[in-house]
């Protein structure tokens, strides 16, 4: 009896020396990285692999540019993580493994700076401005950013504490149009759901957000757009490992192929 | 190695008390964590201010009020599960439970496509006259789908552990069907009731993502104290901590009122010769 006992402590004293043998491998950053720390070969190209934080507004664009990055550079890998700026801007903070943050907004870049996160300065890469968004049918006859205040139109925008929202703000008083909205949403992404799902009649999103959704919501330009306008800075982190590749990945995502793509996708020139 | 005397095998390997411990530490560290990072000197205002006094009485109004719907439409179905013999009875008790284990976003989705404008439902209710989207209805809604598994799995639990021996010694006597349940079922299972009760309300307070997707987020008609606490995050994480401690110690009050009743629940059948007393002396208790 004793001696069973006495093996399934043994049993159990080996389990756990096994877990403690793994965790330190499992939870060292540099263990995951080697192939990281890599030069630029003779052809000029980089390698290795970088781990790219970008707003989530830029989802379609960026995973475009990183795989046309791999095609131009087979050494290079592009490791890409999308959430809102801020709760990106938290993460770094935090320690997470980000060689390149992309914001949407220059305030969540320049929280970053401030804390002396980044290495260098950033550079700004794109703009982009709000739109109104309907579904196709366009139920509440929406034609000008007035309209939306009309009684018995619902919409919908995002709430004040987000860029987005902060946006949206400012075109109000610009337009000297107070709305009010059925719900303030905390993404941009929330507010174009209840748009393509028909709940809401019209909400304000980005206009590179109305491209995306394709034919699932239509897109109305209004003037006032222009007095609220998103700009997005990209930069290298300070604890990136491989500041080389961050820095060419930073350098197309600015230069003119990069532009084209963000182009392509609504985005408008720095 | 003696065990203490307590009239039956109680007796625990220590080691299981070293696994024990960390599971405890795993679940109460992030939330010691979360309280080293309150901010004191300004948690009163933080907790007080407009936005979310509206969230809190917000959270506490739906819950309060889709915990009844829990109650109106979830205890027919445990008696249904629990006593009924149909055919499809175990395809109808996963389909019920389905809500535990589908993500809220998932439910959020469903509810929109069923009561949403361009519902299923929604049309009609809208010719009606009934508008759900946006609506402070619409986040009841969202936590009634997800809380009430909560109160079905706890009261059919405590239906098929009571048994229905006194029920057939009622209905020997001339107690019809509806009597039968209102004076013997109901007072016997009453303290699975209450527990399965507040375990409704509690999953209702922390409602999120199906709330989120389906009702929208307005202060004061459907921004609830999960949403609020999220919004608040991405401008200030003082406000987004204080909240969290709030909505936490009204989980833990409404935790520790719900282990108070199930163990009166569990002691009954244990002496089952005073079943009937214990119940209703443990129904009385909750009361």
């Amino acid at each position: 009896m004793s001696t069973r006992k006495h093996a399934r402590y043994a049993l159990i004293a080996a389990l756990l020396l096994g877990l403690a043998a793994c965790a330190p491998a499992s939870t060292t950053p540099t263990a995951s990285q080697p192939a990281t720390s890599q030069s630029p070969d003779a052809t000029g190209q980089v390698s290795g692999t970088i781990t790219v934080f970008a707003a989530a507004s830029l989802k379609a664009t960026f995973t475009q540019l990183a795989s046309d990055f791999e095609a131009k550079n087979p050494g290079a890998k592009i490791l890409l993580s999308f959430a809102g700026s801020s709760d990106l801007a938290t993460q770094i903070t935090q320690g997470a493994p980000a060689d390149v943050f992309a914001s949407a907004d220059t305030k969540n870049m320049t929280r970053l700076a401030d804390t002396k996160l980044l290495d260098g300065t950033a550079k700004n890469f794109a703009t982009n401005v709000l739109e109104i968004a309907v579904p196709p049918s366009n139920p509440a006859s929406i034609a000008s950013f007035v309209d939306l205040a009309r009684p018995g139109v619902k919409v919908v925008v995002c709430a004040s504490q987000v860029p987005c929202g902060a946006a949206a703000d400012t075109v109000e008083k610009a337009a000297g149009v107070t709305l009010s909205p059925v719900s303030e949403e905390s993404s941009v992404t929330d507010v174009l759901g209840k748009v393509t799902s028909g709940e809401a009649d019209a909400g304000l999103v980005y206009v590179t957000d109305v491209i995306g959704a394709g034919d699932k919501v239509k897109g109305i330009p209004f003037d006032e757009s222009g007095k609220a306008v998103n700009t997005y800075p990209i930069a290298t982190v300070g604890s990136s490992r491989n500041k080389e590749l961050a820095a060419a990945f930073i350098a197309m995502v600015t230069g003119p192929d990069g532009q084209k793509t963000l182009s392509d996708a609504g985005f408008g020139a720095p | 190695m003696k065990q203490a005397m307590n009239g039956g095998y109680g007796g625990v390997p220590r080691w299981i008390y070293v696994l024990a411990a960390a599971g405890g530490l795993f679940v109460v560290l992030p939330l010691a964590a979360m309280v080293a990072k309150v901010n004191w000197s300004q948690f009163i205002p933080l907790i007080t201010s407009e936005a979310s006094l509206q969230a809190l009485g917000l959270s506490l109004r739906t819950s309060a009020a889709s915990t009844v719907l829990c109650i109106v439409l979830g205890v027919p179905l445990a008696l249904v599960l629990a006593r009924g013999s149909f055919p499809g009875q175990r395809v109808l008790r996963s389909l019920v439970l389905l809500p535990l284990v589908l993500p809220p976003v998932v439910g959020g989705i469903a509810l929109l496509y069923t009561f949403g404008r361009q519902g299923l439902l929604g049309r009609t209710l809208e010719v009606a006259g009934l508008q759900i989207a946006f609506s402070t209805t619409a986040v009841i809604l969202a936590q009634t789908f997800v809380a009430l598994p909560f109160l079905v799995v706890s009261l059919e639990g405590a239906l098929r552990t009571a048994g229905n021996r006194y029920e057939a010694v009622a209905a020997t006597l001339g107690a019809g069907p509806t009597t039968v349940l209102r004076r013997v079922t109901l007072p016997l299972v009453l303290p699975g009731l209450a527990s399965g009760a507040v375990l409704s309300f509690a999953r209702s307070l922390g409602e999120f993502g199906a709330t989120l997707t389906f009702a929208g987020s307005l202060q004061g008609v459907t921004r609830t104290l999960p949403l609020e606490i999220y919004l608040q995050r991405e401008t200030d994480a003082d406000a987004a901590v204080a909240l969290s401690l709030v909505l936490v110690a009204v989980a833990v009050a409404v935790v520790a009122l719900a282990y108070r009743s199930p163990r009166a629940a569990e002691r009954a059948p244990a002496h089952s010769g005073e079943r009937t007393t214990t119940a209703r002396a443990a129904g009385g208790a909750v009361r």
